[in-house]
Parts: C-alpha cells; structure tokens; sequence
C-alpha cells in the first residue's frame, strides 16, 4: 500500500510542481509586493491554467503525504520522495527548456545523497 | 555584479529564505499538530480545524504563494535545491528545539545538502532562461 502512496506522492509533486514553474513563467516576474498588486496577481493567477491545475496536484500529494504517514516512518517517506528533484531537474531540462548546468546537476546530485543519509 | 542581476539576486535570497521557513515551520506545526491516524475520510477534513494543524496550513499557503512568486522569476532548476537547505534546518532545529541526537551519517547528509545549496546558489544565476522582456530562443 505504502509504494502506491509513494507513486501517487512522486507522480502529483512533480507534475504540481513543474506546471507551477510553467505558470508562473508565463505569468512574468511579480515585482510589486503591495497587498493591492499582490491581490491582482492572485485574480490574474486564478484563471491561469497551469496554477490551477498546480494547486490542484500539490492539493493531491499533500493528502496522498498525509496518508503515507498513517502507515509509513518519516524515515522512510522523505527519501523515497526525494526522487522527484531527479525527475523535475530532468523536466527543467526538456519541458521548461531552462539551461541545466553541469554544476546543477551536480548541487541537484548532492542534495538527493544528502537527503538520503538525513532521512535514512 | 551588474546591478540588475544583484537585484535579482538580492530578491531572490530574500524569497527563497520565506519559502523555507514557512515550509519548515509549515510542517513543523502540521507534524505537531496531527493525531495519531485518520480512520475516516471526514477526518482528513475535521483535523484541519485544530489550532496548531490550522497554524501549519496557514503557514504552508504562505509557502505556496512565496514558492510561486520565487519561480515567477527563478528557474526551478535553481530553486529546487537551493530550498532544500529546509532538510538541513529540520534536522539542527530537532537537535536544538527537541535535543535529538545527529549521527554521523546526518552531519554527513547535512554537509552534502549544504554543498549542493552552495555550489547551485554561488556559481550559478537564479535565471537562465529567457525572461519575457527578450524575444523567444534569444539565449537558447
């Protein structure tokens, strides 16, 4: 049970978070942080489609994490989880077209080794 | 450094600083909060109207919102691992709040979390893909 909590946590993060990044890419860069800008941002943000559906899937994984930590350790949910900064690195790469780095994958390699050894 | 990109830079440290600690505290509360199991669906929902799991939620909303404001200018290649340094905070905020001990192989972990933020954050800019105000493919 536990590795199909574990696959609908890992599949809903990745896409929650790439459509996210792809939203908001689309929205530009917010650079007024004055409640009545950042209230208009929010009415514009609701009709996007990539957040929307973002905030649906993080919604997703959220109830999925809860779920997995009714029948799984924090010890063993957090490493397992931590494969999506593979595939979401990967997804930069192709999807949103951003240059990665030889030395982000490298910070994006180490984080992963040091989450595992955190969390195991 | 070119003062547009020290601009960036300088708004994107502030940022990225919100999104970690509303999430570390975020899940803090909601871990602290949260009983022992859900037994029914409804349980999902009654369980958010307790004090420290309602804090945790509010705390993690505000997180969402600074993690879209962050990737409306960084790339999420960059910001996935410089946020994890949220990993290293869990781990020394259990040593100091809740005196756990970190094992060898913790420090280990959180050295190489730590190397990774660095090396990302220092030698790289948070942006590298073509922003809006450039034509399509112009640094591709």
């Amino acid at each position: 049970m536990k590795w199909v909590f574990i696959g609908i946590i890992v599949a809903a993060t990745t896409v929650g978070e790439v459509l996210q990044a792809m939203g908001m890419r689309r929205h530009g860069e917010i650079r007024d942080f004055r409640p009545g800008a950042i209230g208009r941002a929010v009415t514009v943000l609701a009709r996007n489609w990539h957040v929307v559906g973002s905030v649906v899937a993080m919604a997703v994984s959220f109830f999925a994490y809860l779920a997995l930590l009714t029948v799984a350790e924090l010890s063993f949910a957090v490493p397992a989880t931590a494969i999506t900064y593979v595939l979401e690195t990967a997804l930069a790469k192709y999807v949103l077209k951003e240059q990665v780095t030889w030395v982000r994958w490298m910070g994006a390699s180490l984080v992963i080794c040091g989450v595992a050894l955190v969390s195991l | 450094m070119h003062p547009e990109s020290a601009r960036l830079r300088w708004k994107t440290w502030c940022c990225a600083a919100l999104v970690v600690f509303s999430n570390v505290f975020g899940n803090f509360f909601l871990k602290r909060g949260m009983p022992a199991e859900l037994s029914t669906p409804s349980a999902y929902i009654t369980v958010l109207f307790r004090p420290l799991v309602s804090l945790g939620v509010l705390l993690l909303i505000l997180w969402l919102a600074s993690r879209m404001a962050l990737l409306s200018w960084a790339d999420l290649s960059y910001v996935l691992p410089v946020t994890s340094i949220g990993y290293v905070l869990v781990a020394i905020a259990g040593r100091v709040l809740l005196n756990e001990q970190i094992s060898a192989k913790r420090w280990l972990g959180i050295f190489l979390i730590m190397a990774g933020v660095a090396l990302v954050s220092g030698a790289t800019a948070p942006q590298t893909a073509p922003s809006e105000t450039e034509p399509q493919g112009a640094r591709q």
